[in-house]
């Protein structure tokens, strides 16, 4: 007998605030799993958000910081130029990269600053109790759209991958989902790529995780998989937007 | 003939069922008996048909499970 | 010892690489510019790192990392970019992160100009985040007392794990005064065992900014309140001049105190018994200079380039407020000496 699945070193035992079925406890699983095999969880340091996971710093168990609502890439960015033999990621959501963080991620972006980028894409504000995000929907409802955002009124959501890959800085841009275990070892090896690109010093790395919100969208974790797969990953297809390692090998 | 088995760590399982939901054997599924201390039924296996996939395991959100192969 | 003559701004920017610091995050403004345009040249020939921000937002928020990472960090900008900056002081200011912010102040509010001003004084003294704070604030009135202080400050930040301010103005960023560079730590300074570094074989770090617990988070306050009361206990700093037998002192720093010394003269010419309490630390502020003086000023005369922000601390510190007479200019406007000389005869009116 063996074990073949276990807890990593690389989470503490502290048992998650999130609510059941949030898919940001895979995630962070998958960081922690990577960061293990690589054996650079010890090496590594993450800048975490202003939203649901605010508290990430406390599950993982490696070094962290509290950021400024979507500043983690600029915080990020001073903990790589400091320490450029780390490991530095970010760890956000939409409000945090694609609203209030906007800028900070496209310039650590542009930049190719050498850190790598989580951004869990749930299309709605967790923390604050289901407000609009930036990658709502359209008729997808709120509780600041509540008959569902119309982009007469409520503008238009953002694809952040594929605007982040029509930059020169970004090396390795995938958008990954958790909804299926399939999808869940293909989102662990996007991870793997990110980390180690950052780690061979190409530039900037980002994988988008197409995530889900149970308690916001007002359905059963297991219906919000399947909603991820019916009308989120349509409007937000998965695949790798930027390698610059595929592009050397054309 | 059971291949593995599922341990599931009922004091952190938030019974969200996406183990349950995922398994190719249907094995699992939430408790009618238990609830843990932060009220939630956990899920258990009800058959022995484990066939030690993992699937269950990286469904869930809160490490809450450990599979074993039996050799 | 060797005399550079320099403009101030990159006197500023010399000083911190004396001093060690290794990191400069920033974005334009005027009237501090040559700042990290100085910088962007100078620190990669020590192996150091300048970032051209995308923003004065970004600009801190890179600070509080990289001084959460354990090094030396500078930032510089003028008011509407310190103000900006505001969010990212109280991030740096709660989770206890030492870094230097020099601010070389302009005429407010909002865009205002670009001329020099002291208007920032109650948004760097008094706080200009949200939260119950304070920030060490240095105020030069030369190149060379710049250049001290700035070296001070990465000591004194590092020391008490506190965000210090250095601020000055337009006209000593662009004057341009023979200065030396000397630096030696003023304080024996304790190993950042705290700073993000990978874990390693040891605990892991964590900076962290969010107290869910209001228990915690009184606590929090309370531990910093603790600093805040040994700053205030070791740091006050301030220049007598000419206060022996004066009767009635000026109150000003930074420029403007400049300016009144040379008017200070003239009157004591003229024959008043005048001299002037100049805070070199606008926070603490040097409550010791008026309990040593106090008793034999019969008023002060605050001169400052803003509306008067200073003058509700010359009041809590001498305890008096009827004791104080103001005159500024603000927007831009530099006074002249014998503006204040015309305002230090009107008060003292023939009381020589």
């Amino acid at each position: 007998m063996s074990i073949i699945f276990k807890k990593t070193r690389a989470l503490t035992d502290l048992k998650m605030h999130y609510c059941p079925g949030c898919a940001h406890g895979i995630v962070h699983r998958l960081v922690a799993e990577v960061l293990e095999e690589m054996d650079e969880d010890k090496n590594t340091i993450i800048a975490v958000p202003v939203g649901c996971a605010v508290f990430a710093n406390k599950y993982f168990n490696f070094d962290s910081i509290q950021s400024a609502h979507g500043r983690a890439p600029a915080t990020a960015t001073g903990i790589k130029r400091v320490h450029p033999d780390k490991l530095v990621m970010t760890y956000q959501g939409d409000g945090d990269l694609a609203s209030i963080g906007t800028a900070e991620i496209v310039h650590a972006a542009a930049r190719g600053e050498k850190i790598t980028t989580i951004f869990i894409n749930n299309g709605i504000y967790g923390m604050t109790g289901g407000q609009m995000a930036p990658t709502t929907l359209p008729g997808m409802k709120a509780t600041t759209a509540k008959a569902g955002r119309d982009p007469q009124i409520n503008g238009n959501p953002i694809r952040m991958s594929e605007m982040l890959s029509t930059l020169d800085g970004p090396a390795y841009i995938e958008r990954v989902s958790v909804s299926t275990p399939a999808q869940v070892t293909k989102a662990k090896m996007a991870i793997r790529k990110a980390l180690e690109m950052q780690k061979a010093g190409l530039g900037f790395t980002m994988v988008e995780v197409v995530s889900s919100c149970p308690t916001n969208w007002g359905v059963t974790p297991v219906k919000a998989m399947e909603f991820i797969r019916e009308k989120m990953i349509p409007y937000y297809p998965l695949g790798v937007y930027k390698d610059v390692t595929a592009e050397e090998g054309k | 003939m059971a291949k593995g088995r599922v341990i599931i760590d009922e004091t952190i399982c938030k019974g969200c069922e996406l183990c349950v939901s995922v398994c190719p054997k249907h094995i699992l599924k939430l408790s009618e008996t238990k609830t843990n201390s932060a009220g939630y039924s956990p899920a258990e296996m009800i058959s022995d048909d484990c066939i030690a996939c993992t699937s269950c395991a990286k469904m869930c959100p809160d490490c809450a499970i450990t599979v074993e192969k039996f050799d | 010892m060797a005399k550079y003559l320099m403009k101030g701004n990159e006197a500023i920017g010399k000083a911190a690489i004396e001093a060690g610091c290794k990191y400069f995050f920033g974005y334009p403004i005027t009237p501090q510019s040559e700042v990290p345009e100085y910088l962007s040249s100078e620190l990669p020939k020590v192996g150091g790192v300048f970032v051209q921000a995308e923003s004065e937002v970004a600009a801190i928020n890179m600070v509080y990392g990289a001084a959460a990472a354990g090094a030396r960090v500078l930032t510089s900008s003028s008011s509407p970019g310190i103000a900006l900056k505001q969010e990212g002081i109280g991030y740096l200011t709660n989770a206890s992160l030492p870094a230097v912010i020099v601010n070389m102040m302009r005429g407010g509010p909002g865009l205002g100009t670009i001329q020099p001003g002291q208007a920032d004084y109650n948004m760097t003294v008094k706080g200009g985040s949200n939260g119950d704070y304070r920030n060490i604030v240095m105020a030069p009135a030369s190149v060379q007392e710049a250049v001290d202080m700035m070296m001070e400050a990465f000591d004194l930040a590092d020391y008490y794990r506190i965000p210090v301010m250095v601020m000055s103005d337009g006209l000593i960023g662009q004057m341009m005064e023979p200065v030396s560079f000397d630096y030696k730590p003023c304080k024996e300074l304790p190993p950042k065992d705290w700073a993000l570094t990978g874990m390693g074989e040891g605990k892991k770090h964590m900076v962290e900014n969010l107290v869910m617990d209001a228990d915690e988070c009184e606590a929090w306050n309370h531990d910093h309140f603790k600093v805040y009361n040994a700053i205030e206990a070791a740091e006050q700093d301030w220049e007598d001049f000419m206060m022996e037998d004066a009767e009635y002192a000026f109150t000003s720093y930074g420029t403007s105190a400049r300016i009144a010394k040379t008017a200070i003269g003239i009157l004591r010419e003229k024959g008043y018994k005048v001299g002037m309490i100049r805070p070199k630390k606008l926070w603490p502020f040097p409550i010791k200079a008026f309990e040593l003086h106090d008793a034999k000023i019969k008023k002060y005369l605050d001169v400052e380039m803003s509306m008067g922000q200073m003058v509700g601390d010359v009041a809590l510190a001498c305890g008096d407020a009827s004791k104080i007479e103001f005159y500024g200019r603000v927007g831009g406007n530099i006074p002249t000496v014998d503006e204040f000389v015309a305002f230090g005869e009107k008060v003292m009116g023939g009381d020589k």
